[in-house]
């Protein structure tokens, strides 16, 4: 009784995201006045958060996913893009099977507010939803603030982030075909923390790669505003040393301030300036928007804290808030899997509160990470993160996690199934 | 005994609410069970399900004293890995034995 039970409900639920997703966009006749559960986001955290509540409620919970992308493209591989080994097809993945498969609601729209006290969030397309839960999973936004003239020179497609995958990611790629052999990329990066610890150096060496074969007189530049490389440094100095000698350049304690378009220059404060013929430059980052603007970003108004236990913000009630938003515990990457990781715990605290269970009091979660220094060979980064209820925040257990002895094609494999499985994990 | 159609669509408008406090012990027991199996699933897939061709190994329906036994060895070092021996490492003895008696009780 309860398989068909759920087929039926499902199968009614399907119609529902399919007429969604044919609209294009979420019409106040569509999307639901209520819902038990409400997620903002449809990334690695929300879109996980979202199935896991329906799945962990035996989906007896009813959820609404509020995303404006029609498809989840995928951070992590997109570096693969970005060197040319991997497509946009190879990092794509619908979202058909969130409503088809799983019974979400989807609306492809924006939240534009959120009414702590009426417990409503408020979309662009002009629909208003009520929650019991609200889980805000919004990723981060830029703070173009921080580096002068860039906020324009990114709007003009002159000198690109690519720090969320999509369009940019192929923006990117296309700079990097159409530079003559001879030229010179150069990414600066900001002070942590930010998105993806590894991930600048993941994109430098996947540049320095498809030089190595396609345009062997060209450079790679990284400008980092940090000391040193702030993720797997011995693991990748190595291999950049070994590889990349006389190709690709590090230079530590480089913090951009400015930007040029018109002459493609970067100004540092306390550096000499750096001209390159493609600029990569990542400005300061925070919170995503609606964590900022609706006063979830209580960590010095750049990330949200939260009680880690369920995350639930410590700015507002009901209102949860995971993934890279969040003011990270000791050694808590922002990354994907994290996110991913985060939105369990979340599902597994939501369902247990409006069901009227206890929450786990021991809450785990995992970290993978994996970079690809060239198109195959593969160094990660591991760690697991135990809750300790003394100190209400997430540890790593001492003599756990760790990273790659070294550079290998095996991990490549595991990498690239790593990926495929979380999205399946997140999406199907 | 079968949902109608009417019960389909309530479910569809948030019609159907959990009611507080009518979920048993064993309920929580499993929900947190089901929630510590999930940490599992970023790699080797939902409810221990990969997708096909996957070099990372399937866990649904894997015997409970065999990934117990596997667990253990990646954590003593007698069996070398890329990661499960960094990840067994933060893990309790309890920890193990229960996301291996999890994707035991799970059809492949």
């Amino acid at each position: 009784m309860k398989r068909r039970s759920f087929v039926q409900a499902s199968l009614a639920l399907g119609t529902v995201g399919g007429s969604l997703s044919m609209v294009g966009c979420a019409s106040t006749g569509t999307v639901p006045a209520k819902a038990k559960v409400v997620v903002i986001g449809g990334g690695y955290g929300g879109a996980t958060a979202a199935k896991y509540v329906r799945m962990l409620s035996d989906y007896q919970i009813d959820v609404v996913l509020v995303e404006p992308n029609d498809k989840f493209i995928s951070c992590p591989i997109s570096n693969l893009v970005i060197g040319g080994s991997r497509t946009m097809g190879d990092i794509t993945t619908p979202y058909d099977n969130l409503s088809d498969k799983h019974g979400v609601i989807q609306a492809r729209d924006r939240v534009i507010s959120i009414d702590k006290g009426k417990k409503t969030v408020k979309l662009a397309g002009g629909a208003t939803v009520g929650y019991d839960k609200l889980i805000v999973s919004p990723g981060i936004d830029m703070i173009w603030g921080s580096v002068e003239g860039l906020k324009d020179a990114s709007a003009a497609g002159q000198i690109l982030q690519a720090w969320k995958a999509g369009p940019e990611t192929v923006a990117l790629r296309r700079q990097l075909e159409d530079m003559p052999d001879g030229g010179t990329y150069a990414i600066a990066i900001p002070l942590a923390p930010y998105r993806c610890p590894p991930g600048p150096y993941e994109r430098a060496s996947q540049v320095a790669s498809y030089f190595k074969k396609a345009k062997p007189r060209s450079k790679v530049l990284i400008l980092d505003a940090n000391p040193d490389v702030t993720s797997k440094g011995p693991l990748f100095k190595k291999f950049w040393s070994e590889n990349y000698g006389g190709m690709l350049e590090y230079r530590g304690n480089h913090k951009a301030i400015a930007v040029d378009a018109w002459s493609k220059t970067v100004k540092f404060e306390t550096a000499d300036d750096v001209q390159a013929d493609v600029l990569n430059v990542l400005p300061n980052m925070s919170a995503g928007l609606i964590a900022m603007q609706s006063g979830l970003a209580n960590a010095n108004g750049r990330w949200c804290n939260v009680d880690y236990l369920t995350f639930e913000s410590t700015a507002a009630k009901d209102i949860h808030v995971i993934g890279d938003s969040v003011l990270a515990a000791p050694l808590m990457p922002k990354s994907g899997h994290m996110a991913n990781s985060q939105g369990k715990v979340v599902a597994a605290a939501v369902v247990a509160q409006l069901s009227g269970m206890e929450v786990n009091p021991q809450p785990l979660l995992s970290n993978t990470c994996y970079s690809f220094v060239n198109d195959k060979l593969v160094v990660h980064v591991a760690s697991i993160h135990q809750y300790v209820a003394a100190e209400k925040t997430f540890k790593t257990v001492p003599g756990s996690g760790g990273v790659s002895s070294a550079p290998n094609e095996l991990e490549g494999i595991y990498a690239w199934n790593w990926a495929q499985n979380i999205w399946a994990d997140t999406l199907l | 005994m079968r949902l109608t159609f009417p019960s389909a669509a309530m479910l569809v408008l948030g019609g159907i609410a959990l009611s507080a406090g009518a979920a048993t012990p064993q309920d929580t027991v499993k929900l947190h069970q089901r929630a510590l199996a999930a940490m599992c699933a970023n790699c080797h897939g939902t409810d221990g399900r990969t997708v096909e061709g996957s070099a990372i190994p399937a866990l649904a329906g894997m015997p409970r004293e065999y990934m117990v036994a596997q667990m253990r060895a990646f954590r003593d070092g007698t069996r070398p890995a890329t990661v499960m021996h960094q990840l067994t490492k933060g893990l309790t003895e309890q920890q193990i034995e229960t996301v291996s008696t999890y994707f035991s009780s799970l059809k492949r």
